[in-house]
């Protein structure tokens, strides 16, 4: 499990998370849902220090860290160790091909044999239906594919957990179906997953768990079921709010 | 006419490959080299750890001077003083090493800020990717960051290189026998300048060429990964 206890961060003096606590269980999907600019995605990036919250702690199993203290080498490898990040406009290395994308990781960082690494990661292009693109680059897919493939590279970690930070949001509506078919694949798999998303329908098909973000607060935390079916009155506006209908005519 | 030419080709030739191409392609990597470290020292945050951060500033200070002594004074002014003012500090230079020494250093400061600006153009985007694979910034540098970096730093590298050729004819005025300074030297003795001087540029224009195929050959390789690229 990964809990956050107390996380503050301030950028230019603007709280943008306000003593967050939460968990995230093992083996579930968490969705993390808010409006835009509700710290949803500084939240996220803190578990992976690509941000550095100012104060709070993060523990990671046997594993915890003082985000106000100095972070040694050694521990920001061991927590990025057990997370992979996938990107919503899925930062593929574009000189590299394809599999370059996926194995160069695990042989450079892991040290794994060239011949292993690159028989899964065939495989892990296989389950994404992306096989014979294997020697192509980024430049030459559609986001949908780089999207997938970047899960690919993120899963050839074997992390324990996965972030995605709106992985479909920068994905027109037949290609985002195809990312969210892979990762509610992973979530029937039990991996452990952390997902920001803005997506409602896949929300709730997938979450085990919802937190809602809004300016750097946590206004809920709980099941999909609680959110959807007893929602409080500004989460029913939420949820009303991104939800197209006729009855909402610009005044 | 095409008697003379005939006679000095051969000398200008000799010229141009003992000194004028040596001078430019040693050169021409020496401050390449020194671009890289200064263009790195300037370009990567140090950690917080103090024993790594304070000697950095001072690096970092010293490239900053380095460039800013460099860009700020001509060339020929540079080479001056190296050959012809070090000597009363006690420094002797044969004029090939004084040339060389000052090709570089004047390439170098340039180029560092080609560098610079090519490592900045990578998206902070793929160092977020790359250290959430725990790749380390040297890991991150050589296999995903200087790659991209070097197909934008190509083009304005060729300027340097292609202005360097041309700039070795200022090793002339340090006593080196380069083609433009035969090329006087020819014309002192057949009193043929627009002759003589048209054939040197016309030598200098050759090279020039030669060097931006190579640099479209270049662009074509490093651009390989490219949407619409023709490889």
């Amino acid at each position: 499990m990964i809990s956050l206890k107390n996380v503050i961060k301030t950028y230019d003096g603007k709280e943008v998370l306000k003593n967050i606590s939460v968990d995230f269980p093992d083996g579930k999907t968490t969705v993390i849902l808010g409006p835009s600019g509700s710290g949803k995605s500084t939240l996220l990036r803190s578990l992976d220090l690509l941000v550095r919250p100012d104060s709070g702690t993060l523990s990671f199993s046997d594993i915890s860290l003082d985000y106000a203290q100095p972070v040694t080498k050694k521990k920001s490898f061991d927590i990025r160790k057990k997370t992979s990040m996938v990107f919503q406009n899925w930062n593929l290395f574009p000189n590299l091909t394809v599999i370059e994308n996926i194995t160069t990781a695990p042989i450079t960082v892991l040290k794994q044999s060239k011949e292993e690494t690159e028989k899964r990661a065939r495989q892990l292009l296989s389950q994404v239906g992306l096989a014979e693109y294997a020697d192509r680059y980024p430049s030459q897919l559609s986001g949908g594919q780089q999207q997938r493939i970047s899960i690919c590279r993120a899963l050839a970690m074997n992390p324990e957990y996965i972030l995605l930070d709106e992985p479909t949001s920068a994905l027109d509506p037949e290609l985002e179906t195809q990312v969210l078919l892979i990762l509610e694949e992973l979530s029937k798999m039990d991996q452990s997953m952390i997902i920001v998303t803005h997506n409602m329908q896949f929300a709730r098909s997938v979450a085990d768990k919802i937190v809602f973000v809004e300016d750097g607060e946590i206004l809920f935390d709980g099941s999909p079921k609680d959110f959807f079916e007893h929602p409080t009155t500004r989460i029913k506006d939420f949820l009303s709010g991104i939800t197209f209908d006729d009855s909402k005519k610009l005044k | 006419m095409w008697h003379i030419i005939i006679t000095s080709l051969p000398e200008m030739i000799s010229a141009m490959l003992q000194y004028t191409i040596p001078l430019a392609i040693i050169s021409f990597i020496l401050g390449l080299i020194l671009a890289v470290l200064t263009a790195l020292i300037k370009f990567i945050q140090p950690s917080e750890n103090k024993l790594v951060k304070y000697p950095w500033l001072v690096l970092r200070a010293i490239a900053d001077f380095y460039v800013w002594l460099f860009r700020s004074t001509p060339l020929l002014v540079q080479l001056f003083i190296i050959f012809f003012g070090l000597p009363s500090a006690g420094v002797e230079l044969s004029p090939f090493i004084a040339a060389v020494i000052g090709f570089s250093l004047n390439t170098g400061a340039y180029a560092s800020e080609t560098i610079r600006s090519a490592l900045m153009s990578v998206p902070q985007d793929q160092w977020d990717a790359a250290f959430t694979l725990n790749f380390t910034t040297k890991q991150t540098l050589m296999k995903i960051v200087l790659p991209q970096a070097v197909r934008i730093a190509l083009p304005p590298l060729s300027n340097s290189f292609i202005g360097l050729v041309k700039d070795t004819s200022l090793a002339s005025s340090i006593t080196i026998l380069e083609m433009f300074q035969v090329s006087q030297q020819i014309t002192a003795k057949n009193y043929q300048p627009l002759l003589m001087y048209s054939l040197a540029a016309f030598l200098y224009a050759v090279v020039c060429t030669l060097l931006t195929f190579l640099q479209h050959y270049l662009e074509r390789r490093t651009s390989r990964y490219v949407k619409g690229s023709e490889a």
